[in-house]
């Protein structure tokens, strides 16, 4: 009976049961649907015109005095050559340094703090995974507010440096780059010609590669303080579905700790990991509340991210155009590293190198 | 090798053989030591900030300052409470958050129930396409939400309205999928038996369904009222008069300096220690379903 309703659905009549389950389910979803479609669907077509159109904000956009104007806006931020260009390439680059540093480590410190809070035998279990996983329900803004505090020039950090002998920087006012400090402690201060005459996005490969600026480096620090509680919770519970058989045997085998985390224990943990990533990844990218509590894109412009740029461009310079297009842009970033982290962590059969290797251990007495 | 194997720890202090035994036991005495020793380090780094942020919401601006470090104030005052309360918009902020917190979660548990039940139960043409587009919602980043939702709220006009912080935020896709599951999770025999009873569709949901599926309700409140009571992004893009200003959007104006003269440390800490404690309470009374359920909601 059911594979006959469900292949052709009647009315009402024959199935007293399922008697007027199609309106009813209709009826049930329609909340979902029409807040979905009404404040999600609509929205991204309505911005998507905006960003091919010249929209400034006044009047409705769908109204006849605005035009369309191509793919203008999205030249206009990548191959302008003028302010707009050079700040979406500021915001790319200091964006690009951030993913590339936080979802690492965060990932990393979740899964050491995981892998310690899953110790057969340990007191206080419960205290620590409370202590690690509490940054994680506080809002953005609170502990924008907090860490503002924190690394103030007269903050806790610095204070805490100052013990080991170290003078802080004055966090937050700091536009730095920490790469650039680090070569100018071996002598190198300013661009060597071949870096500083070209660049990309106008912006020099000299100050591509200055890494995140002091200010940018506090909050990648938040970012990892809040969000690695999160992702420390998904590896605990993908550790409590390893099996120990497997661990035991490689204990047989003579493997040392390290040895049987990093050969038996990891590979069971591909698909969280391949979660965490993921979430870290199209977080990273978004970074946003944070800015906008905190720095404002500050100091010089070493904190702008794309996601604040848009808003910025948008809603205060009240051009609505470019600030559609670097969302979209930055959509279309989003999706395209999240697509290439799935084929980079796909399900693979072991090569033949790999098989070899273990092939030889296997062999060994 | 066999050392290695004996001492259970990457650490191997003695690497010859006739001490193994006795090395292994020294070993992994200093290892849990180790284990301890790096954990307790490590709450202290996690929960230190938290605690300064508390004292230094009792310390004079000057003491804060001078002092950032330690979690007794020379100088115990209440002052920067009072200033909150008694002279800014603090307690209006207050309000707003609240409002729209409870709206918001009360809203969401029951139009996700009710679209969960319905893609788990019901049948009816199309419903694999809306499931397949509430999945397709919940890949969208919000942040590349900001301007098209000022554009939309602006279009239908309830830009800076109630209405428009609240309707928005009503429906959650991730809210659905996890009621689906669970739904899905449990018998249908007593809900056909109910059927057969003659009970309608909305009944047997109202009143059989519905308090079966406690465990995720609870979820679904818990990640509603953090979600709606820590959200900034979306009370930017559809708000703009000062009798509108949610906790965070004020909290994030006081932070920029808009409406302060000076650090004044100990009265943004404070705002931000008040703004803390509701979704530090909700933590605490559902501590252990909060620890299992972002793993279930969360694990594919």
């Amino acid at each position: 009976m059911t594979t006959q309703v469900s292949k052709a659905p009647r009315r009402t009549g024959a199935s007293g049961l399922r008697r007027g389950e199609g309106a009813a389910g209709w009826l049930f979803v329609a909340p979902v649907i029409i807040i979905l479609g009404l404040f999600l669907f609509i929205p991204v077509l309505m911005a998507l015109w905006v960003s091919f159109s010249d929209w400034n904000g006044r009047g409705s956009p769908l109204s006849s005095s605005v035009d369309f104007v191509g793919l203008e806006n999205y030249a206009a931020v990548t191959t302008g050559g003028g302010l707009a260009e050079r700040n979406f390439g500021i915001s790319l680059r200091n964006i690009a340094w951030y993913v590339l540093l936080v979802v690492p480590l965060q990932t990393a410190l979740a899964l050491f703090l995981a892998v310690l809070v899953s110790r057969a035998v340990l007191r206080g279990r419960g205290f620590f995974r409370t202590a690690f996983y509490f940054p994680s329900v506080t809002s953005s803004v609170a502990i924008t507010v907090l860490w503002l505090f924190l690394f103030s020039t007269t903050g806790v950090v610095n204070e805490v440096l100052s013990w080991v002998g170290i003078n802080g920087p004055n966090w937050f006012n700091d536009p730095r780059g920490i790469f650039h400090i680090g070569f100018g402690a071996v002598g190198v201060d300013s661009a060597p010609t071949a870096l500083g005459d070209s660049g990309f996005l106008g912006i020099s490969w000299w100050d591509w590669i200055a890494g995140p600026s002091v200010a940018l480096f506090a909050f990648m620090l938040m970012a990892i303080f809040t969000t690695s509680g999160t992702f420390m919770l998904l590896f605990i519970a993908a550790l409590q579905n390893v099996g120990i058989e497997l661990g035991e045997a490689g204990m047989m085998d003579g493997a040392s700790a390290w040895q049987r985390f990093w050969h038996i224990t990891l590979p069971q943990l591909r698909p969280t990991l391949f979660t965490v990533l993921t979430l870290g990844l199209i977080g990273g990218w978004q970074v946003f509340e944070q800015i906008y509590t905190g720095t404002q894109g500050g100091p010089a412009k070493t904190t702008l991210t794309p996601a604040y740029l848009s808003y910025q461009a948008a809603f205060q310079n009240q051009d609505w155009g470019q600030g559609s297009a670097i969302a979209f842009i930055l959509f279309l970033i989003i999706i395209f590293f999240a697509l290439v982290q799935r084929w980079v962590l796909r399900e693979r059969p072991v090569s033949r190198r790999r098989a070899a290797q273990y092939q030889v251990k296997g062999q060994k007495p | 090798m066999t050392v290695t194997a004996v001492g259970d720890t990457a650490v191997v202090t003695e690497p010859r053989a006739p001490r193994a035994v006795r090395t292994g036991r020294a070993t992994r005495i200093w290892g849990q030591v180790l284990l301890y020793a790096v954990l307790i380090v490590l709450a202290l780094i996690y929960i230190y900030p938290f605690l300064v942020q508390v004292a230094t919401s009792f310390k004079t601006d000057a003491e804060a300052a001078a002092d950032p470090i330690s979690l007794i104030p020379t100088v115990f005052t209440w002052a920067a409470y009072e200033l909150l309360f008694s002279r800014s918009d603090f307690p209006l902020w207050f309000m707003n958050s609240a409002i729209v917190t409870i709206c918001v979660t009360l809203g969401r548990v029951f139009f996700v129930s009710l679209a969960g039940y319905a893609l788990a139960r019901l049948r009816f043409r199309g419903r694999a396409l809306i499931f397949a587009l509430v999945i397709a919602v919940m890949a969208v980043p919000g942040v590349v939400l900001l301007i098209p939702k000022f554009l939309v709220l602006n279009q239908i006009g309830i830009y800076d309205s109630y209405a428009g912080m609240i309707l928005p935020l009503l429906v959650d896709a991730a809210g659905v999928f996890i009621m689906k599951n669970f739904f899905e999770s449990i018998p249908v025999s007593i809900e056909e038996q109910a059927r057969i009873d003659g009970a309608g569709t909305f009944r047997v949901f109202w009143s059989i369904v519905l308090p079966m599926a406690r465990p995720a309700l609870i979820t679904i409140i818990i990640l509603s009222f953090q979600g709606s009571w820590n959200e900034l992004s979306h009370f930017i893009v559809s708000t703009q008069s000062p009798e509108l200003t949610t906790l965070t959007k004020g909290v994030a104006s006081l932070a920029s300096g808009q409406l302060s003269q000076g650090s004044q440390y100990p009265l943004k800490l404070a705002a931000a220690a008040i703004m803390t404690i509701p979704v530090a309470v909700m933590f605490f009374i559902f501590q252990k379903r909060i620890m299992n359920t972002t793993q279930g909601a969360l694990k594919e």
